[in-house]
């Protein structure tokens, strides 16, 4: 009598769905899944050791190589836990952009999971449609920053520098580029930074409704997602799902509403929930999720314009000096090189900080010894769980179901492996 | 001139008429290629290839020039023998087809009776050669798109024939040009409107047939990476790939012959007679099937794919029952002589 056993499937890590540096082990009956073993670590660049060996202000750049789809939430995260420990509170307008700057990342971080996902699922032009969106938010982040994603905008104490009141504008024409295409390119460019974010916001909600044309009712689409990778809201919560993951579950869970932080308190916006706990669900509430952030956007746009004011604390054992005021003051130049050079050191002691990210929970939890370093930081990232409970999601589903299940769960190998 | 040609051997004269039949037809598929990029290149708000020639018309000679001189990578474990035969196998039918292809009005390599038949044969037999070359390379993904395209085939094969078997009765000829020639009329007397389902169904079943998008299960690029040619490279990647895009020319015209009327004019061929371009001609034929090819590219750039699954349950639980049913109706209308289509 021949033998019949399962195969096993070595799916990535060069495999087009596997979202970066997936290794899934697959035991396969036919094509149903008995098993999926996902192994991690291929990206692992000791993000938390390195920090070990800096100066605080020194990491926030690792931040925006964890997770690197939602890069100043990550920042965020990491700020706001220093800032705990130095026990400071950022000025309002800071508190603001920040939040401004967060929904920009989570309405970039969410077009990347949607054209993602559905590049996975088979439809490939959402995919070059949520791109068309990306670009412009990344122009806002180049504006603020001078980098379209590791920006390095958030600081212990506010944020860099204040809202340019020009927008950069492309220039030059070119054999690929009539005159006409730049001057058109160029049409929401012509004013200030908000002007730009204010004129997208507008045009986004017309954009959300074309991929979900082609997506929400279509009947392969809701054949492929509805019913596929079920978590009941008990085990959600069992498995530390946080986020889109968990809300999609049908447990109204958000940081931004239940432990209010930045201008969240003060802004208007509703936290979607799914029913079903299916990829389907997922997809709604994400979706819904960018609506939301457009309008906490608006919000925030509205405030900046008639509310102007410092971006950051006025201590310069914190926050660095003018430039200008260096030239002239001892003093200032003095905090200058001794906050480039050693730092600053905050009291001794243990905090955990927390933010919404596009893809869940974000917390670091940092240990001072009351040097200019931190003694240990730990990043609590959300994906991490989400990947860890794959394998019970996946199970006795197809192979082509995985794929859709991998790109529900919105993994991004940085945060994941740090 | 003329007696210079009757003064050839007639394997001469047939090997000219096939020549003159493949080679647009080669030029045709690299060129289908560069159309898919650029029309789903605009669909997407991209421009598609444009650096190599005027507006990257000169792409697909590129490509093939690559594809012609990249290494033939055999896997050490591969079965040699069917890993080679296995493009040729795919090809091979998609081309063989176009023997009974009628272009115009006697226009026809081989007039044979059995046309349908013979088109109906030849196009199951390409899915072999994916078959063999899934099992021949040796590699568990290539193995996934060989099953998934076995299963799929079983479940589209039946419902395409029954949809044929439609056009048979209609038309009473298994002849092609016998078939175009019973839809003379106009638009509204040609099989499509009579065979609405199975027109519908035969269209679907052609895409599934080709392995496109939506139901690209054989391939299913993020799934099983390129499923059964996902060992092949350099000129066996590319027959597969001229099979396929042959096969979606041959179905987009088969679909024109058969349902839309061929190469007759849309007007009543009495308004027409004698007009130029108006009066019936393979240019009808070109353009109609210009139309179906553009459907397949528009299809690609719009749906997601479906699970293999699923795509069985459309053939077995939605395609054959609507042909069996309408296989029934067409066959009381023709022995009731229903106006308006078969009062004659």
């Amino acid at each position: 009598m021949p033998e019949i056993r399962n195969y096993t499937l070595n799916f990535g890590p060069q495999h087009p769905s596997a979202h970066g540096v997936l290794r899934l082990v697959l035991e396969l009956d036919g094509e149903v899944i008995e098993r999926a073993d996902p192994h991690v670590g291929l990206l692992h660049r000791a993000t938390e050791k390195l920090a070990e060996y800096k100066p605080y202000n020194q990491s926030i750049g690792y931040m925006d190589r964890l997770d690197y789809v939602s890069m100043m939430c990550n920042e965020h995260g990491y700020v706001r836990a220093i800032e705990k420990l130095l026990g400071v509170e950022p000025p309002v307008r800071a508190q603001y952009i920040r939040t401004l700057f967060d929904e920009i990342t989570r309405i970039l971080n969410h077009l990347m999971w949607l054209a993602a996902h559905a590049l996975d699922i088979g439809a490939m032009s959402v995919f070059l449609y949520c791109f068309r969106e990306r670009e412009d938010l990344m122009d806002c982040y180049e504006a603020v920053s001078g980098a379209r994603m590791h920006a390095t905008y958030y600081r212990p104490g506010g944020v860099h520098r204040d809202l340019p009141d020009r927008m950069p504008q492309y220039q030059g024409s070119s054999k690929w580029h009539s005159e006409r295409t730049i001057a058109k390119r160029n049409g929401a460019r012509q004013g200030s930074l908000l002007d730009f974010i204010e004129d997208f916001t507008e045009r986004f909600p017309t954009h959300v409704d074309e991929y979900e044309t082609l997506l929400t009712d279509n009947r392969i689409w809701k054949q492929r997602t509805v019913d596929i990778g079920v978590v009941s809201p008990e085990r959600a919560t069992q498995l530390g799902f946080t986020g889109p993951m968990l809300r999609g579950s049908g447990i109204a869970w958000d940081l931004r509403k239940k432990q209010p932080y930045a201008a969240y308190d003060k802004v208007d916006f509703d936290i979607p929930v799914g029913v079903n706990g299916d990829c389907y669900d997922r997809y709604l509430v994400r979706m819904e999720e960018m609506r939301q952030s457009n309008r906490i956007i608006k919000h925030c746009v509205d405030w900046l314009r008639v509310n102007p004011g410092p971006v950051s604390i006025d201590d310069h054992k914190i926050v660095p000096p003018k430039r200008a005021e260096m030239k002239g003051d001892m003093e200032a130049l003095i905090h200058h090189f001794k906050l480039f050079t050693e730092g600053y050191c905050p009291p001794a002691g243990e905090v955990y900080a927390a933010v919404e990210a596009p893809k869940g929970e974000f917390g670091c939890f940092i240990v001072s010894d009351g040097a200019n370093k931190p003694y240990r930081l730990k990043v609590r990232a959300p994906g991490f769980p989400h990947l860890a409970a794959l394998d019970e999601m996946s199970r006795g589903h197809m192979l082509a179901d995985v794929v859709a299940i991998i790109g529900t769960l919105d993994i991004v190998f940085g945060e994941i492996d740090r | 001139m003329i007696e210079l040609w009757n003064a050839l051997p007639v394997v001469i004269q047939i090997l000219l008429k096939i020549t003159a039949i493949l080679l647009p037809l080669l030029a045709l598929v690299a060129y289908y290629t560069y159309a898919e990029r650029k029309v789903i290149g605009y669909m997407q708000i991209r421009v598609g290839p444009n650096r190599v020639g005027w507006r990257g018309l000169l792409q697909p000679i590129a490509d093939a020039v690559k594809l012609m001189m990249k290494e033939i990578v055999i896997p050490t474990k591969a079965d040699k023998t069917l890993f080679l035969m296995a493009p040729m196998i795919a090809i091979a039918p998609a081309m063989a087809a176009w023997a009974v292809f009628p272009f115009d009005e006697g226009l026809v390599l081989s007039d044979i009776n059995a046309g349908l038949l013979y088109v109906l044969a030849l196009s199951s037999l390409g899915v072999y050669g994916i078959i063999i070359a899934g099992w021949a390379s040796n590699s568990r993904y290539a193995l996934l798109g060989s099953m998934r395209s076995a299963a799929q085939i079983v479940s589209y094969e039946i419902a395409m024939g029954f949809a044929l078997v439609g056009v048979l009765v209609a038309a009473g000829s298994l002849n092609l040009g016998d078939i175009v020639d019973a839809q003379r009329g106009s638009a509204l007397t040609w099989f499509w409107l009579p065979l609405l389902p199975l027109f519908g169904v035969y269209l679907i079943s052609g895409v599934a047939e080709t392995n496109r998008a939506p139901f690209d299960v054989a391939e299913g690029e993020s799934e099983i990476v390129a499923g059964f040619h996902v060992e092949y490279s350099g000129m066996g990647f590319a027959v597969f790939f001229l099979a396929e895009y042959a096969n979606m020319i041959l179905i987009s015209a088969l679909t024109a012959l058969l349902f839309m009327g061929g190469w007759l004019s849309p007007l009543p061929h009495a308004w027409v007679e004698g007009t130029w371009l108006l009066d019936d001609g393979f240019h009808w034929l070109l353009l109609k099937t210009f139309f179906f090819m553009f459907l397949f590219l528009w299809l690609r750039a719009t749906f997601p794919r479906y699970r293999y699954d699923q795509i069985m349950r459309l053939g077995w639980k939605v395609f054959i029952p609507i042909t069996i049913v309408w296989i029934l109706v067409v066959a009381l209308a023709v022995v009731y002589r229903l106006p308006p289509w078969w009062s004659a």
